[in-house]
This record gives structure tokens, sequence and C-alpha cells, in this order.
């Protein structure tokens, strides 16, 4: 019995870091969606998500959810203006130059970041004291809760933004055709504006919700969670909202496995390991469509 | 027939549930100069890609030269002896002309990695040949003026010569030809009908082409293939299609 | 044809000049002990960015995981020198095949992939390479290597160097170079001129690898601790905006972006934040002016005054 309990246990601890991903995977695979770009600026806005929930609970003393929906806010528009002064000027530009150019955003975002917040990680108080609750022996503590209740609902949300809302038909749109969109009379920019907006706003909850589960941030911490989370988009099939979930919570479950059962060491390469298997055997991912280019 | 240089037996091509060629049996002989026309989404540039390797035919075996070339890569075909164009121009477009034309010679090129990385052995003899080979091809397409320049800086008409330099660059026994008139005035299209007739007979070719200007297909071609909906519907010469009630049915519309 | 002869030689005469001037202000202790370091750096940088660029610039293949094949090369050297006191070359020559030969493995199922797929599997094969490492306790895990013998000298980099330069601007002056390149326009119509586009992929793959393989095991030896972290994918970054900056597809180019960013870097080592915010800037800044880099495709021998030395245009 031990060993199904531990194994139980693991599954809680993944679908928890999977919501994460998740998370910020949905990001990814909107704005991959929508101008395929591997917008590697992304992990760095969850990390300014993480920063601005800190903020609002040490220095103005907001309790969780006010400080949820600060960041949210906040780094949406941060988004919105990385997207209108970094990508924007860029649209017909090859896509090797709008690469480069995340990438130098991620840069600029996470060293401007140090420079005010300084490098060293700070501790996120501690919100949920002892609160967890044990079904038969499996813990699932007030963070893990908190984590799994908000996402829930911001993909309740989303899915009804994107499938019963104007914007959203639009979005899906454009992110199916950008240029019969615009013969459409869809306004393609204030769409991908909208898009950047919304993916960068669920990173930052992302962002807080791992400062309360981890207790600690920092200027760098968005790099890997960045990658991984593209992983999850890639395993799912790029572009396909309902993907990036699925992929985003295998990607937590088979980390939490590895780590709990192998090494620790090794959890960021079986991530990779994973991409690797999925570009070679279904690049498209899991929901993803085979095409092919037309001689 | 020992006079048969590529034969397609009972070829189809089914794209998820489309069957965009079916039943396709044709030949061409030795030295002949054969066109194949129809409607627009007749199928004829998937029969070219499934004769040149990029797509394989669902059921049904192609043979070039008595052998079949059913699942060999586009690159081996090639070096079989088949070349071809494209309908949508598709050269090296930031390569200079003279270097779209080198490329093709590629696996004619007789030396090995390490005398290109260090320029021993036969490199210089053999970058010479190939440069003055592909010059004299540039000149046949009046294009020597314009080596150094890059291709997609070229006007329209000299992009499709072009194409056709570099196809025969790789020197082919089978020509395909993808629509080479396209978006050509009348002047241009006439100079190109001499100068396919003129290569074939200098190179010894036999040449397969797809066209929509009926002038053309029926100026220079010996026989010609219909097709429509993916099945060829009449073939003949060119008188014969001319008055084949079929064709004219797919052409002009309305029943026959 | 005798020109291109004639302009090697004439490439190999500047070099050895300025090798001579180089290594006078090196043994004059002209240079500080950190610019001397730096010259290094430099030499290993180009090595590094004109071996992507074969993959990226020439052949049109997204790699982002260069720094891992840098790895290999540095950890095969550094356990061949110190713990089997193999001479410098041999270490350096099995680096360089190790890196090869694994880009080749590597290279061989990723490079069906296109574009931004390509580029992310690279990228993982990179960390994974570098997680690998990390847990072997042989090679001294994450804590790294200690005790490295401080083989690399101004001699052996700037020579490699100019081996690299050669080799790589004779190979794609060539026909194999010529395939890469029609590769990187088209490769449809590569394949249909009788490209074995697959072939060619891996060569120039397995070739990059393998001198980002010597790179590391020169890199390795300028140190006496060597760690994985000197390896990670914003490592690969780093060498992937080298050649960016500089042209993707002119030799020429990598090396200035590699002279640029090292001196960047070194420059501004003082002040570690605003060094990576000018740098960040610098780049946004670029791909918004010049994002066909510094030189495009252009060749030095082929600008001014220096055109009229070297004869005849193309890349040579």
């Amino acid at each position: 019995m031990e060993f199904t309990h531990q194994v139980l246990q693991q599954l809680v601890n993944g679908i928890s870091l999977g919501s994460i991903y998740a998370l910020i995977a949905l990001g990814y695979t909107m704005i991959y969606g929508i101008i395929k770009l591997i917008n590697f600026a992304h992990g760095d806005i969850y990390m300014v998500g993480a920063y601005i929930g800190f903020y609002a609970i040490t220095q103005a003393k907001l309790s969780i959810v006010p400080a949820l929906l600060l960041s949210f806010v906040v780094t949406g528009i941060l988004g919105m203006v990385v997207e209108k002064l970094a990508y924007k000027p860029l649209r017909h530009a090859p896509r090797i130059s709008v690469l480069i150019t995340a990438i130098g955003v991620s840069f600029f975002l996470e060293y401007t970041s140090m420079y005010f917040v300084s490098p060293t990680p700070r501790t996120f108080p501690a919100m949920f004291g002892d609160v967890a609750i044990n079904i038969g022996g499996i813990v699932i503590n007030g963070q893990q809760m908190l984590i799994l209740g908000i996402t829930a609902i911001l993909m309740v949300i989303l899915t009804y933004v994107v499938h019963r809302t104007k914007t959203g038909k639009a979005m899906r749109a454009a992110s199916f055709d950008t240029e019969t969109a615009q013969l459409m009379g869809i306004d393609s920019d204030r769409i991908i504006s909208i898009t950047f907006g919304i993916g960068s706003s669920l990173a930052a909850v992302a962002g807080v919700l791992v400062g309360v589960y981890y207790n600690s941030i920092d200027p760098l911490m968005g790099i890997m969670p960045g990658l991984k989370a593209f992983v999850a988009a890639v395993l799912g099939g790029i572009g396909i909202l309902p993907g990036a979930v699925v992929g985003g919570l295998i990607l937590g479950i088979v980390e939490a496995f590895v780590s709990g059962f192998v090494s620790s060491t090794f959890r960021d390469a079986a991530a990779f390991a994973i991409l690797i298997l999925v570009l070679l055997f279904k690049p498209t991912g899991i929901f993803g469509k085979n095409t092919k280019e037309k001689v | 027939m020992a006079n048969e240089l590529l034969k397609a037996t009972d070829v189809s091509e089914v794209f998820g549930g489309l069957k965009a060629v079916s039943d396709f049996n044709f030949h061409i002989n030795k030295g002949e100069l054969i066109g194949l026309i129809g409607p627009n989404g007749a199928g004829k540039t998937t029969a070219f890609n499934l004769i040149t390797g990029v797509y394989q035919p669902t059921t049904g075996d192609i043979t070039f030269d008595g052998k079949s070339i059913v699942g060999l890569k586009p690159y081996q075909i090639t070096q079989r002896g088949i070349a071809r164009t494209f309908q949508n121009i598709r050269l090296f477009a930031e390569l200079t002309v003279l270097e779209n034309v080198k490329i093709a010679f590629h696996f004619h090129v007789k030396y090995g990695l390490l005398e290109s990385v260090f320029r021993v052995g036969r490199y210089f003899k053999e970058e010479e040949r190939i440069e003055e080979e592909a010059r004299k091809l540039l000149k046949i397409f009046h294009l020597e003026d314009k080596a150094e320049e890059l291709a997609k800086n070229l006007p329209y008409g000299a992009q499709r010569r072009l194409e056709i330099a570099r196809a025969l660059a790789a020197k082919p026994k089978l020509l395909l030809l993808d629509e080479p008139a396209a978006g050509m005035n009348p002047q241009e299209t006439k100079e190109l009908m001499e100068m396919i007739a003129w290569i074939r007979k200098e190179f010894g070719l036999t040449i397969l082409l797809i066209e929509h200007d009926m002038s053309l297909v029926m100026g220079i071609c010996e026989r010609i293939y219909v097709l429509e909906y993916g099945m060829i519907i009449a073939q003949g010469t060119p008188a014969d299609i001319k008055n084949d009630p079929e064709v004219i049915r797919a052409y002009l519309g309305g029943e026959a | 044809m005798k020109y291109l002869r004639k302009n090697d030689c004439i490439m190999l005469g500047f070099a050895i000049i300025l090798f001579a001037v180089l290594q006078g202000l090196i043994t004059g202790r002209v240079l500080s002990s950190f610019w001397q370091l730096n010259l290094l750096i430099v030499g290993i940088n180009i090595i590094m960015a004109v071996s992507l660029n074969l993959i990226n610039g020439y052949t049109g293949q997204f790699s982002l995981g260069h720094a891992g094949f840098m790895a290999v090369g540095a950890y095969v050297g550094i356990v061949l020198t110190t713990n089997f006191h193999m001479p410098f070359a041999v270490a350096l020559l099995a680096g360089g095949v190790a890196a090869g030969f694994l880009g080749f493995l590597i290279g061989i199922p990723t490079l069906r992939l296109r574009g931004d797929y390509l580029a992310i599997a690279t990228l993982g094969l990179g960390e994974i390479i570098r997680v690998v490492i990390m847990n072997i306790d042989y090679v001294g895990g994450a804590a790294g290597f200690k005790g490295i013998p401080h083989h690399t000298n101004f001699a052996w980099v700037f020579f490699l160097m100019l081996f690299a330069l050669f080799f790589i601007k004779n190979f794609v002056n060539s026909n194999h170079g010529r395939a890469c390149l029609a590769i990187r326009e088209n490769e449809i119509a590569a394949e249909s001129m009788g490209v074995n586009t697959t072939k060619f992929k891996v060569m120039a793959f397995t070739i990059g690898a393998a001198f980002a393989g010597v790179a590391g095991g020169l890199f390795a030896h300028c140190f006496y601790l060597v760690s994985p972290n000197s390896f990670t994918f914003m490592q690969s970054f780093n060498y992937l905006i080298m050649v960016v900056m500089g042209g993707l597809g002119s030799i020429t180019g990598s090396i200035a972006g590699a002279f640029v960013v090292t001196f960047i870097s070194a420059a501004l080592a003082s002040w570690p934040e605003f060094r990576m915010i000018i740098y960040a800037l610098a780049l946004i800044l670029l791909m918004f002016y010049r994002p066909q880099g510094l030189f495009g495709y252009m060749e030095v021998t082929n600008m001014g005054i220096l055109r009229k030395i070297f004869r005849k245009g193309g890349r040579n």
C-alpha cells in the first residue's frame, strides 16, 4: 500500500505543478497560434507577475485574491506594452528577427528586474499556515488547493471568452488564418494585443501561485518554467488551448514522478526528453493535425 | 515496348478521402514531346509530383527506363534522370543566377569532402568544368550577362527560363515542365516554344509539359493527354484532341 | 580558378601578420591578463560562431543547442588531459570527434524537423547534455571539474580558429556547400535538383558540432575549473546572437559578431546588470534597424578596396 500511496501523493503534487505549467503554456500557445512566435520572454512575464504579487502582499498588505487580481491586470498591460513596442514593428520581418527580439526582451525583463529588485531571492510570506486536507493519507495542502481552484476558475473563464465572446471568436479566426481574418474585417492588431494581454495575465497568476507554493521568487525564476511551458504547449499541440492544459498537466505529473522516484536532478532533463520524443514521433502534438506542404 | 522511357500503370493518389488522381495510365517514348492538359484542379501537378517522388502513389507502379521508381526519394529520381521545373517558381532566390545552375550539377561533381575543404585533388578542375558548363547553359537561355545577379532580382520571364536552365544542368533524360509559359506574354511564349523545341533536339531530351496555353501545347506537342478530375479522359495527337467531344465538354462545359 | 588559391595565400599572409602583432602584445605584456583572457575567448567564440553559422546561416537549420556540443568537447578534453595525461592536441581532437559524432547521431532524427520545432528540439538536446553531465560524479557533477591543466594559449586558439575559418569557407564554396545553400533557399527545389537534403543537413550539423567540440576543449583549458553551468542554453543564445548580429551566411559577419559581443561583455564586466540591459537593447534595436546583421550575406573580400586585392566576386 505504501507504494500506491506514494504514487497518488506524487500525482497530487504533479497536478499542482502541472496546473502552473498549464497556465503559462496557455499564453505560449495563444501567442504562437496567432503570430507564430516562440515568445521567449513569456517566462519573464511570469516572473514579473510573481514580483507584483509579492509586493502587493508584503508592501500593500493585500490578501491573496486582490494581489492576484492586481498582478493579473498590471502584467496583462505589461504584456500588451511589450507586444506594441517590441513585436509590432516587426510584424512583417523574418521569423528569426522576431525570435531574436524575443530573446532580447527576455534579457531586458530579467536584468531590469534584477536591477530594481536585486538578484537575491525573496521569500513569499506563508499564506495558509497548516491548512491541509487528508484523504486516506494523501495530503492536499492549502497552496495546492489554491492552485487547483484558481486554475479551474481561469480555465472556465477562458473557455467562455474564447468560445462565446466576439473577441474570442476573432482570436480563433485570426489564429487560424490572420490574413483572411483581416479580410473579414477583424482588426488583427487589436486581437494580437488582446492575446498578449490575456496570455500575460495568465502567466502572472501562475507566477503568484508559484510564489505561494514554493515560497521563493527571484529574477531568473522564469527561464526554466518558461521553456517547460513551451514543451507543454508543443506536447499538447501548439496553438491548441486544451492541448496546452493537457500538456501542462502531463509534464507536471511526469516531473513529480521523476523527482519522487528517480532523482530531482533529472527533473529538467525529463521535460526535454518528452519534448524530443514528441517532436520525433508526433511533431504536431497530441491534439495536432498533420499538414503537408503544397508543392 | 522497348522504346518506353516512362510508364505509369494504374496509378492513383488519395489525399484523405479525396482521389486526386485515379487509374492513371500513360507512357512516354524516348524522344517524344508530350503535353498534359486539363482544367484547374484536374491533378496535373499531382501527376508531376508522383513522377518525381514528392508524393508516393497510393496504388500502381511507375517505371523509368524499365525500372520502378516508386518509393525512391525525389533526389534519387533526379539522379536517375528526371528533372523538373515548378509551377510556382522555386529558384534559390538569394543566390546568384550562376550559383542556381551550379547547384543542379550537384551529383555530377566528382570530388570529396576533403578535396573541397583543402582545395586539393580534383577540386579546381571540377569547379572550372562546372563553371564553364553552367555559363554555356546560361548563354543558351540568354542569361549570360545576368550570371552574377541574384535570382530574385530577375524579371519574371527570365526566372522561368532560369528554372529550365537549372533543370537541364541536372542532365536529365526526361524533362518535366510545369506550366513553363505561365504569366508570359505571347511574344515570350513564342520564343519559349522555339527554345523548348531547340533544347529538345540539342540535348536529345524527352519532354513532358503541363500547360494552360493551348497554342503552345498544340503547336509543339506530338501527343497530348487530357486529365479531368484525376482521370485521363482523352489522348492523341493535337488534331485528335481538338475534335474530341469529351475534351470540348471538359473545357467548355455543358453536355456533349 | 587560380585566383582562389591566390586569395587564400593573401588571407593567410594577413592572418600571420595579425598573429605576430597580437602575440607581440601578449609577450611584451602590453595587454593585461584580463584582456589576454578575452583575446582567447574571442578566438574561441569565433570558432563557435562560424560553426553555428554553417548550420544556421548557410544550411538554414535553426539550431539552439550549440553550447551542448561545446560541453561535450570540453569534458572529453579535460578528462583526457587531467585524468589520462594525454597531449593537448589529442584531447582537442577527441573532443571534436566526440561532439561531431554526437551531432551526427542527434542530427539524423532531429533534422527532419523544421524551423521553430528544430530550434526547440536542439535547445532541449543541449539542456539534456548539460543535465547528464551534471549527474556524472566522475566529472564533478554540478560542482564542476577541478584541476584542469592550463594548456590553452594564444597560438593554439589563433591557429585552430584560422583552421576553422578556412575549413568552413572552403566547404561553403564547394559542391557540398552549394548543396547546403540550396537547402536553405528552398528545400523542395534542392531535393529535385538531386541534392540528398538529409545527408547535407546532417553533414553541416556534424561539422558544426565537431568545431564546437574543439572550441569547448580550448575553452575548458583556459580555466582551473569548468562546470556544466558554463554551457547553458543562454550560452547557445549568445552564439546565435553573434551569428545573427554579424549576418547569417557571412563568415566575416561571424568574426565581427563574436568580436563585438565578447568585447561588449568584457568592457561592461564591472556592471553586470547594466551589461545585460544594454546588450538586450542593442539586440532589439539591431533587429529593428538592421535585421540582416552587420554584414548580411557580404564577405570582406567583396568590399571596397579589398575587392581589388582579392579579385572577383562570389563567396570565396
